[in-house]
This record gives structure tokens, sequence and C-alpha cells, in this order.
């Protein structure tokens, strides 16, 4: 009998971050030094935040999902706001977040198997953003574990697969 | 005529004389040139020293004496590697620096040029804030930040990679005197219901103890410090960094604690109820095996660094601020529990557990440090390199002012000693005493070419036992004295070696001629002078808490039985 043993748990920060060279290696650095995993990482510009005033700074938002147990989080989070470009560094898990990532699945579409893939596809409100004689590759937005499910359906298909990691925004004027 | 134009590498110049920079330590290179073009038209000296990392262990050893920052100056590829150490050894003690470094011209960079590195990506780990600067108007702004992150909050080394084409090209961008650090805050006075609550606690305690850190030092807190153990009839411990910040020579002060602290400081420690760390991070050489200390007691956490908070210890309140201004917001709400049981424990410890060494059987570094002690060393800076004469060092040299010692604590730098105290000498004019290993004393002797050159008053005393004696004693007690790799075979003569860079020399063989040669070196304050203390070779430094042990398990004397090898780190 095996016994399962629980993953530890996932933990999705949102940073807010100074877009200036070097921010994105010093990030990761916090998680290797310390032998911390990285699930997944984006980051991407964001308008001048209304908090930080009309300097032309450039800033960007940086969301990374991570495991780790509590006390090992609280350091990551204050380890993140040692950084000198990092402004703002907030766990939103278990919190009001909505949460969005995009995955695209390329699936071996024999005739036959055709109408069992786009079923899927309708069901997880998936869109077909190529369609090939002999594969179709799929489109599917929403949360984690929505995107979990469709892919492991699908998974009896699946040549290539690519996920855009998570994003997430704090709900109504909460601080991402 | 057309107007000469300001270069990149003149107003970085500039930019360091508007902060009342004096001195730059460096060694020239191809790609720093223009920098270095620019010193010769500047008051600021500069310091040609004979490695890089001897320049970066001055500049710490200036910016540990005076709380300034130390500024460092080398060039491109090999010669800002050679910095590596020096910045990890002022991050590890949070030491405020700036290391310049000429870099390849910025259309060459990450295509393999001649002495290019990627040194900022080789120092993510070793700094706390490095910039690459690609255009030259970024200059002042640059500077100003570099040298605020570098000297507030938790000081630290700043580094700033600089092409050469940018440094010799024209740079015309005022100068800056404000910085927009929007990451980045700087903590001041604690919370008052934080304050509250530690006072609470403070009032209660019948058998406090004040440990004291580094961060003490860098704030000046010793006479605030000094007031609360007063108050609260609280004794003071200090950890390696801390020594200076309250004088040692107080009636209420037990010493340095920890590995090799004394054992009346430890005992405090491990059975007091209640423990306030001032300025310090709860290091493992201080608290050995987590689970075992301190377990009963109430702790509390002063610290201007929020990330220290919870990483080794969990205290029962945390205060992140300046630690003179925490003390100082204390002092008059705490009230005094009764604690005259407490010092008769500690008194009784003091009388069980004193610090001794052998007297008969030859030269020891220990009598050679506490005659240092006696005869004036109290009113020098003393600096240390790394190894049983640092722990002795630390033990018989009583700090009694701020800033007065100076030891590589964090990342345990060998070769620091010598270099930190030319710093020293340079910065404030002291009488300083290095007390080196003839290990740690190779590894930067060169810079005794400097030394000579700049006319410090520095003091090196060489503690010589022919061997790496913290390694041939870990060998000795935890490696049934298998020694591997600690004998220093082929050691100079040091004192023709001095000699032959033009500094005098006395050796010192036996215990008689101790006071004779330590009085002639003390007298001596026109350049460097060596004395070299052959002393007896196979020696230890006790008491010792093994790594990863309690303080049940400390020592103060070889054991009969066998050890286990230790479990902590190094």
């Amino acid at each position: 009998m095996t016994i399962a043993i629980a993953a530890p748990p996932l933990h999705t920060i949102s940073l807010l971050v100074r877009n200036k060279p070097g921010v994105l290696v010093r990030t990761a650095l916090v998680f290797s030094r310390r032998g911390y995993n990285i699930e997944s990482l984006v980051v991407s510009p964001v308008a001048a935040d209304q908090h930080h005033g009309p300097s032309g700074e450039t800033f960007s938002r940086m969301t990374i999902t991570c495991s780790g147990d509590p006390v090992t989080l609280e350091q990551i989070i204050k380890q993140l706001e040692k950084l000198i470009d990092v402004v703002t560094a907030i766990d939103h898990t278990g919190q009001a977040v909505i949460e969005s990532e995009i995955t695209l699945a390329k699936c071996r579409a024999a005739l036959q198997d055709r109408t069992a893939i786009l079923q899927i596809a309708e069901n997880f409100k998936a869109k077909v953003v190529d369609y090939g004689a002999d594969s179709v590759i799929l489109r599917c937005a929403g949360e984690s574990e929505k995107i979990d499910a469709f892919l492991t359906l699908l998974k009896p298909w699946i040549i290539e697969l690519v996920r855009s990691g998570k994003v997430l925004m704090a709900r109504g004027l909460a601080d991402t | 005529m057309a107007e000469k134009k300001t270069t990149g590498g003149e107003k970085v110049i500039q930019c360091l004389e508007r902060e009342g920079v004096d001195v730059i330590y460096g060694y020239s290179g191809g790609a720093a040139m223009p920098i270095f073009d620019a010193l010769i038209d500047s008051k600021i000296k500069l310091v040609l020293v004979r490695h890089e990392q001897g320049a970066t262990h001055m500049a710490d050893g200036y910016a540990r004496a005076t709380g300034k920052p130390g500024v460092v100056l080398v060039t491109s590829g090999p010669g800002a590697t050679n910095t590596v150490t020096g910045l990890l050894t002022a991050l590890m003690d949070s030491v405020p620096m700036i290391v310049l470094c000429g870099q390849t011209i910025t259309p060459m960079l990450g295509k393999d040029a001649f002495q290019e590195a990627d040194v900022t990506g080789i120092t993510y780990p070793v700094v706390k804030h490095s910039y690459l600067v690609k255009n030259a108007a970024d200059i002042p702004r640059v500077m100003k930040e570099a040298w605020y992150i570098a000297t507030t909050g938790r000081p630290g080394p700043v580094l700033i990679d600089l092409p050469k084409d940018i440094t010799q090209g024209p740079c015309d961008a005022p100068f800056v005197d404000t910085v927009d650090l929007p990451g980045y805050h700087i903590p001041g006075r604690a919370d008052p219901e934080g304050l509250k609550k530690a006072a609470a606690y403070l009032s209660k305690a019948k058998k406090p103890v004040l440990y004291v850190g580094h961060g003490a030092v860098i704030s000046n807190a010793g006479r605030a410090i000094m007031q609360l153990a007063e108050k609260l009839g609280a004794p003071i411990v200090n950890t390696l960094l801390g020594k200076g910040a309250c004088a040692e020579d107080s009636p209420n002060h037990l010493g340095m604690l920890g590995m090799h602290g004394t054992a009346y400081a430890n005992k405090a420690v491990a059975y007091c109820d209640l423990i306030i760390a001032i300025g310090a991070r709860w290091d493992d050489r201080i608290t050995g095996k987590l689970s075992e200390f301190c377990t009963d007691a109430i702790k509390l956490h002063i610290d201007i660094d929020p990330a220290e908070f919870n990483k080794i210890v969990r205290p029962h309140v945390s205060l992140c601020g300046d630690a003179r201004l925490v003390v100082e917001d204390l002092i008059p709400l705490v009230t005094k529990a009764d604690t005259t049981e407490w010092w008769k424990e500690i008194t009784a410890w003091r009388k069980q557990y004193p610090l001794k060494y052998p007297k008969k059987g030859g030269l020891r570094a220990q009598h050679v440090l506490d005659r240092l002690d006696k005869l004036g060393g109290r009113e020098c800076i003393v600096t240390t390199d790394v190894g049983q004469h640092q722990m002795w060092a630390a033990q018989f040299c009583l700090t009694t002012k701020n800033r007065h010692w100076i030891s590589s604590g964090g990342a345990g730098t060998m070769g620091f000693g010598f270099p930190s105290a030319i710093g020293a000498a340079m910065a404030t004019g002291k009488p300083t005493w290095c007390v080196v290993g003839d290990g740690g004393f190779q590894m930067t002797l060169c810079e005794l070419a400097t030394a000579a050159l700049q006319k410090v008053p520095v003091k090196i005393l060489v503690i010589n036992n022919r061997y790496l004696g913290m390694i041939r004693q870990w060998q000795e007690l935890f490696f049934d004295n298998r020694k591997s790799g600690c004998d220093l075979e082929g050691n100079p003569d040091f004192i023709k070696l001095a000699e032959a860079y033009g500094v005098k020399a006395k050796r010192i063989k036996r215990s008689a001629d101790v006071d004779k040669v330590m009085k002639w070196a003390m007298a001596y304050n026109d350049g460097p002078v060596l004395v070299e203390a052959e002393v007896v070779q196979e020696d230890n430094v006790f008491p010792m808490i093994p790594a990863g042990a309690a303080v049940k398990d400390m020592i103060v004397e070889k054991p009969k039985y066998r050890m286990e090898k230790p479990t902590g780190s190094t």
C-alpha cells in the first residue's frame, strides 16, 4: 500500500518591481540560493502605479508560483522585499483573487479522434487556433485547476504543450 | 578654443568628492584608465595597492573604523573578480562600501572582449545592490543612489560597473541631490505596540541577558545599552562583531558569547529567562544547536533588517528599527525586577570558569595578547585575521571604545587582518594593531609595500605557530588527530620579509621578551612595524562549543573521551 504524501502547498506571490535590467535574475536568485522551487514565473510591464509618482519610472508585475511551507514562504517574501528593485511582494494564497493562465496544446488529430478532441475543447471553452490535416492546436484559458483537468483529458493526443504560467489580480479595490 | 567637456570618469570622481570621499583604494588597468586619469586632478587621494583583494579589505577597515563607506577602484575582468571575496566579507558583516569597476566598451559587452567579465552577473549574490552604467547621463543618479543604498538601513557594498566608452566620453548631466527608490525603505523607530510588549517582558525578567551585535556598533547604541542594562540589572554579552559597542571592562560585561566565548557568558545565556538581541542575528556561532538554544527564555529581537526576524529564531517580540533609537525608546518604558539572585549565579560561574591559559611550556599567543591588552591595546584599534589567534584576541584584548575592533565574522576571510588595519589606520590616524596568523598574513602581505609607503602606524603581530591552527585543533579533537592540509611548511622568515619591504621588525621567542618588544612596537608610530611571536605549535582555543552542539556540550579543556564530529555548519 502506498501512502500518499501531500505535495508542499503551492503559493502565488505577486510582485511589483522596477523595470531595471537584472531584476529578474536577482529575484530568481532569492529562490535558488535557498533551494526553493519556482513552478511558474510570468513578468510583463505595467503602467506606473498610482502610488508611485510620475517620475518616468517604469514598473513590471511579476507573478511567481512556488512551493513551500509557511515558514519558508515568510522568508521568501522578506528576502524578495529586501531587493532594492522590488517595490512590493504579496502572497495571495487563499485570498480573494482572480487567477488565470493560458495553455496551447498541439494534438495529433486523426479523423477518428477529431470529434472527441473537439468535444473536450467545447466543454472547456477552448478555442481551435490551428486546424490542420493531422493536428490541431487548442488554446484554453482559465484557472490552473481547469487547465489541469483539460490537459488530463487531452493526454492521449497531446504532441506538444506550453503553459503561460499563472497571473492573478486581487478582487475589488484591494492591492495586488 | 573649444571648452573641455567633463568626461564620465571626471563626473564619477566629482560625485565622490561631493560625498566627502578623501581616499580611494585601487589598482589600475586598461578599462579603468579614464577614471584613474580623472583622479590626478582631484583632491581625493589614490592609494595604489598591490592586489585588488587588499583594496577591498582596506576600504572595509576604513568603513568599520569610521562608519563612512570605503571606496575601491579596480579594472575589468580579473581586477573586478579579485574583489569578490572583499564584497562577500563586507556584505556578511554589513559594511558600507562602493566598488567601482572598469568594464569593456558597451558595444563589446557579452562578446568575450579582452579582460571582459560579466561582473554584475558574478556579484549579484555578494552585493547589497549593483549597477551597470550604459548611459553617461545616468552617472550622477547612479552615484547618488549607490551612496545612499550603501550607507542607509543595513549598510552593505554596492558595485558600479563602468564601461570605458562611458567614462571616456562626455557627461554633462547635472548632479542630483535626491534619490527616488520606491522599493527601498529605511526603518527608524520601532512601533509603539511592540515597544510596550517588549518592555513588559523586560520588566518581568529576573534573569535577563543583553546580547549585543554589530548593529549596536553601527548605530552607536553603546551608551543607551549600558543605561538599559543598568536599569534592568542585566548582564551584557557581545558577539565577535559586537565588541566595543559597550566597554568590555564594565563590571556587568561578561565578554563574548558563542562557540569560543567565555564560559560564564554562555552559561548566562543558557540559563537566562529573557534574552534580547540588539543588532545581532542569532548566528550559528552563537546559537549552536537551535533546538536546545534558550528553549525556556523569552526572546526579543531588535534589528534594522526585517528579513532577520524569524529567520533563525522566532522571537516573542520583533522590533524593527535602528538599534540606538529602539533601545532609547525602551529605557523609559521598563522597570527593574530583582536580579540579585541572578548575579549571585553569574558571579559563581565567573569564579568557576575564568579564561585561562597555561603559563608554562613555551610562549603562548594568549600571553602575548593579554600583554597587548595591558600595555595600551585598549587605546589602539585592533584588527584580526581569521583563526585561533582571532578567538584569543577576542577573548583577551578587551575592547572599550566603539569601532576599535575590526574582524571578519560572517565570512571569516583570511587575509583580512592586515589590509583592514591599513584602512583603519589611514582613516583615523590611530595606532592600529593587526593580529594575524602566519597563514592569513601570507595571503595579503604584499600590502607591506602599501603600508610602508603610506607610513601608517600599523603594528603587525604575527602569531606564528607554523600551522593553520584552527584546522589543526578540529582535526585533533574530531578527526583522531589526522592532520590534513594544516601544516604550513615553507613559511618565510617574517623578519627578513618585513625588512625586505623596509619595515622594521622584531621577533619574540620567549615569554620574558614579550613586554620589551611590545613596548618597542607601541612606541613607534612613524610607520608600520612587525612583531613575530613564535608561539607553541599545538595549542587549543577554549572554551569551545562544537558546531551544532549545545551549551551543555561546552568544553573548557581537551576531553579524555573521543569526540563525535560536529554536525553544525563548518
